[in-house]
């Protein structure tokens, strides 16, 4: 006899012995799946006609500027709002972030100039007396960073050399793990939390401290999330009993972590597994019909759809748009050997049909060379038609990483529960390299005081010749350039992270790990193929500086041609590697918050052109101002040798260097993939 | 020994079988009025070994699966007949199939010397994309300056020798679309005993910009892209 109603049918195992282990839970209960896509089921009248009010609502929006409604008053917790709906008889999963859908929250913790200005830039007025509590008597992430920033700190990201750091806005990019509302319900998991905080005695260092106020916040979210659900008339306290009350459970975890955090990405992890076991038992039970498990995903799915963050302009121009990352991890192999592609796999990507092409929920398939043929070929369809489908490598993760990891944001993978990330923005490395050949005056930007140029890192020794560049000297005030620029790094993401730990804790999502939680501090690099192919055209061309009359080089002139990163020639491709590999050596030999795991990505898909804009003439022969190339690619039009070439190059950047993931973005018509027949 | 190359792509998809590492040689005897690589006709281009395109072709011998590899094209590259001999031998030795695009006007049916050098190739060539200009001679020479006469003895001599060609014809409306001229390619074909496969390949306007850069008049500029019904209708004659 199982403990609770909500396990009865299930293979026992570790995880109901006692102890929170979704992916044991999995592993004993999941039932893989080969076969195709020809038992879906297509939308009920009720998914089409919630469907039909979310396009509604977005017309609005679009004619309303972007913003339909915005709430000024009422900050996001969990239980701030009363219950929203679409059209209440007809949602089969419910909940939104506050009382109405569309209508967008209010959540000033990690800053209330940022909250304060999203809403002025759509003609909102924060009410004076939230602007008056958090700024006289509760203080944000935003001011706990700027009251410990160094003024180099401060001046490193005027100057945009350390870009897109979220220090005035929420960090995101952590994965709770959703599916143990679902499973255990929040009874258990709260009585665990307890355990975990009684075994935190002993001396009180303040590390064991923050632990057990950590632990105390995340038992609260804990119940104010059982609250959340109880207004909209659930019961999460115990697991859930049927695949209906198991997706809403789940839904209702991940409402939580939006209702308390904007974020940068609010990924929801990797779930099509687990809660294909309850959709099985349904079915095995005659409980449901395939239509109406197809109705509960569609409306699931729909639900991530409508994740709304209330973002300023210069926010949504970094990420180049509004995007919230709702990223679903899909499919996979397991270490065992079977896939854990299952039914619901293919439900999930369904709704691609079902409710039409969408960014979000970034649904990703994890892609192994063995995953069963019929799916590959369901997904290759469903992305030639919709465009719609992100693939990674599950080979290349799953060494690392196991069989039950997610993708949070587009790349960074973290085991569910076990690992969250300290999100950190990147560091414009062919910006590094400018400040190398000018010992660290901005190329572009002028002192506010003097007036002359600005002078960021400590005054290195500049390159004086105006002959060709030297590689050997460029690339020795290189490595000294990035030396100062790794400390400062991390020095600031240590500032960062401490602060939003402090002020803008991710209660819910953290309640939802492991209380010994791995910690990943997550650096990240831009301008990669800009500083490689510069460092190529110094060493293979000959470089002559520019100068202006202050003598700063401004400009570089290039007599001879060049290898260029992206065309599978080793010359250039190494001086890439370089680059990495000697950036991340760097970021390693220092401390980083909290005993965290130091990473790396290559993978500013987007903010690429913002980064571009405050860099100036490079040596590679880039104009100032222009775009710098997104993720690991090469620079624009510069690989000539067709796909795999490029490919080739991406490819000999070392994963184990880059851990928190290397991107590469790459259109393709599918004429050049050849011929129909 | 070395080849004349224009350029190199790493993944070409649609000349030959599965992904093929595509060599672009440089010069062609051809002036067609719908080339859109009019940057390969002349001389130039870039001197390589074959070691040293055998290195590159290696490696996406990975992609290569079990029908990709590599297709030299051009430009004509059997005016430089002697260099991909030895290049698709040296391939053939690591095991990589060899197709080569052609226009056969380099053959020379009644040249002892040229016909051996043809039969050198073929031992260690795999396939043939014989592109047929236009089936009839006047027709050819308007088009392309040149006859169709070697072109078609080329066809011959592949059939007789039973090696395997894809049979090609660039679709341009108005020049190479009419059904009598389709159905003569068609008979024409009909005689060959190894044509494997015939491709209608619809003539586009993406080479009028190198035209452009070259300074060259573009002489189709009136001419528009054939219709899907058009290229359907071709196909039928001709893929029969």
């Amino acid at each position: 006899m199982m403990q609770y109603k909500g396990w009865e049918g299930f293979v026992p195992g570790k995880w109901c012995n006692d102890e929170v282990d979704v992916r044991d839970f999995i592993q004993h209960n999941y039932t893989p799946y080969e076969g195709d896509g020809t038992f879906l089921a297509p939308a009920t009248e009720a998914t089409k006609k919630l469907w039909e009010i979310v396009c509604d609502l977005s017309k609005k929006e679009r004619e309303a500027g972007g913003v339909l409604n915005a709430d000024t008053k009422i900050v996001s917790t969990l239980t701030s709002h009363e219950a929203g709906y679409l059209d209440k008889d007809l949602e089969k999963i419910v909940g939104v972030q506050t009382d109405e859908p569309f209508k967008r929250s209010l959540q000033p913790f990690g800053g209330i100039r940022i909250s304060e200005s999203a809403l002025n830039i759509y003609g909102y007025e924060i009410d004076p007396s939230v602007k008056e509590i958090f700024t006289k008597y509760r203080k944000t992430h935003n001011e706990g960073v700027f009251d410990a920033y160094t003024p180099e700190m401060r001046a490193a990201r005027s100057a945009h050399i350390l870009t897109g750091r979220p220090d005035g806005y929420g960090r995101g990019r952590i994965i709770g793990d959703y599916r143990r509302v679902a499973l255990y319900g929040i009874d258990y998991l709260v009585q665990k939390k307890e355990e975990d905080k009684l075994m935190l005695g002993g001396t009180m260092t303040p590390d064991k401290v923050r632990d057990r106020e950590e632990i105390s916040e995340q038992i609260k979210a804990l119940k104010g999330l059982k609250a959340m659900a109880a207004s909209y008339g659930c019961d999460i306290s115990k697991p859930a009993e049927t695949a209906q009350e198991a997706i809403q459970a789940l839904y209702f975890g991940y409402l939580g972590a939006v209702k308390d955090q904007n974020g940068a990405a609010m990924s929801i992890g990797r779930n099509t597994t687990f809660l294909d076991i309850y959709i099985e038992r349904d079915l095995a039970k005659g409980l449901i019909t395939e239509t109406q498990a197809q109705e509960f995903i569609d409306h699931f799915i729909m639900k991530l759809r409508i994740v709304k963050f209330m973002r300023t302009r210069e926010y949504n121009e970094l990420f180049s748009g509004d995007p919230t990352w709702v990223t679903e991890s899909i499919g996979g192999m397991g270490v065992d050997g079977r896939t854990l592609v299952t039914k619901t796999a293919f439900r999930v990507l369904h709704t691609l049909d079902n409710l039409g092409p969408a960014p979000e929920p970034n649904l990703t398939v994890l892609w192994s060379k063995r995953l069963p043929i019929a799916f590959k070929r369901f997904c290759a369809d469903i992305s030639i038609r919709t465009s719609s489908i992100q693939y990674e490598s599950d080979d290349l993760m799953r060494a690392e990483m196991g069989d039950d990891y997610a993708i949070a944001c587009c790349v960074s993978c973290m085991r569910v529960g076990k690992d969250m990330q300290f999100f950190g923005a990147r560091a414009n490395l062919a910006k590094c390299l400018l400040y190398a050949i000018n010992g660290g005056k901005d190329e572009l930007l002028k002192d506010k005081k003097t007036g002359k140029p600005m002078q960021v890192s400590p005054e290195f020794m500049p390159i004086v010749s105006n002959d060709a560049l030297d590689f050997e000297e460029v690339r020795a005030k290189f490595e000294n350039m990035m030396t100062w620029l790794a400390e400062l790094y991390v020095n600031t993401l240590n500032v960062i992270h401490y602060m939003h730990d402090k002020y803008c804790y991710e209660a819910i999502e953290m309640a939802l790990h492991d209380t010994k939680v791995r910690r990943f501090f997550a650096t990240g690099i831009a301008g990669l193929s800009c500083a490689a192919d510069s460092l190529s055209a110094i060493k293979y061309a000959k470089v002559y500086p520019v100068r202006n009359e202050e003598g700063i080089v401004v400009d570089y002139r290039i007599e001879g041609d060049y290898p260029k990163y992206g065309n599978n020639d080793d010359r250039a491709d190494e001086l890439a590697v370089w680059v990495l590999k000697t950036f991340m050596k760097k970021i390693k030999s220092h401390y980083t918050y909290r005993e965290s795991v130091p990473t790396t990505s290559i993978l500013t898909i987007t903010s690429n052109v913002v980064y571009g804009k405050k860099t100036g003439n490079t040596p590679d022969g880039r104009r100032a101002g222009t775009p710098l190339a997104p993720g690991a690619n090469p620079m624009h039009g510069r690989d000539s040798n067709g796909a795999l070439a490029s490919l080739e190059s991406v490819a000999k950047l070392p994963y184990d260097y880059s851990r928190d993931g290397i991107s590469n973005t790459f259109s393709i018509t599918p004429g050049s993939l050849g011929k129909e027949d | 020994m070395t080849g004349r190359i224009h350029s190199f792509e790493s993944f070409g998809t649609v000349d030959g079988p599965g992904i093929r590492f595509v060599v672009f040689l440089q010069g062609c005897p051809l002036r067609c009025q719908y080339c859109h690589n009019p940057d390969t006709w002349g001389a130039g281009g870039t001197e390589y070994s074959v070691e040293d395109i055998v290195n590159r072709a290696i490696r996406y011998k990975n992609y290569f699966g079990d029908k990709g590899g590599v297709t030299v094209t051009g430009g004509e590259p059997l005016l430089q007949i002697d260099f991909v001999t030895e290049l698709f031998t040296a391939l053939k030795a690591k095991n990589i199939n060899t197709c080569v695009d052609t226009s056969g006007i380099a053959f020379r049916e009644n040249n002892p010397e040229s016909v051996a050098k043809h039969e050198k190739l073929l031992e260690v060539a795999d396939l043939f994309l014989l592109d047929i200009k236009h089936i009839d001679e006047d027709a050819c020479k308007k088009l392309t300056g040149q006859s169709n006469e070697n072109t078609l003895a080329f066809a011959k001599f592949l059939s007789e020798r039973n090696k395997p060609m894809w049979i090609r014809q660039v679709l341009v409306p108005g020049i190479t679309d009419s059904e009598e001229s389709l159905a003569r390619t068609r008979a024409f074909i009909d005689g060959l005993q190894s044509v494997e496969k015939v491709e209608v390949l619809p003539y586009h306007t993406m080479g009028m910009v190198k035209y452009e850069k070259l300074g060259l008049t573009y002489p189709l500029k009136e001419v528009q892209a054939p219709t899907k019904e058009l290229v359907l209708r071709a196909k039928e004659i001709l893929c029969k």
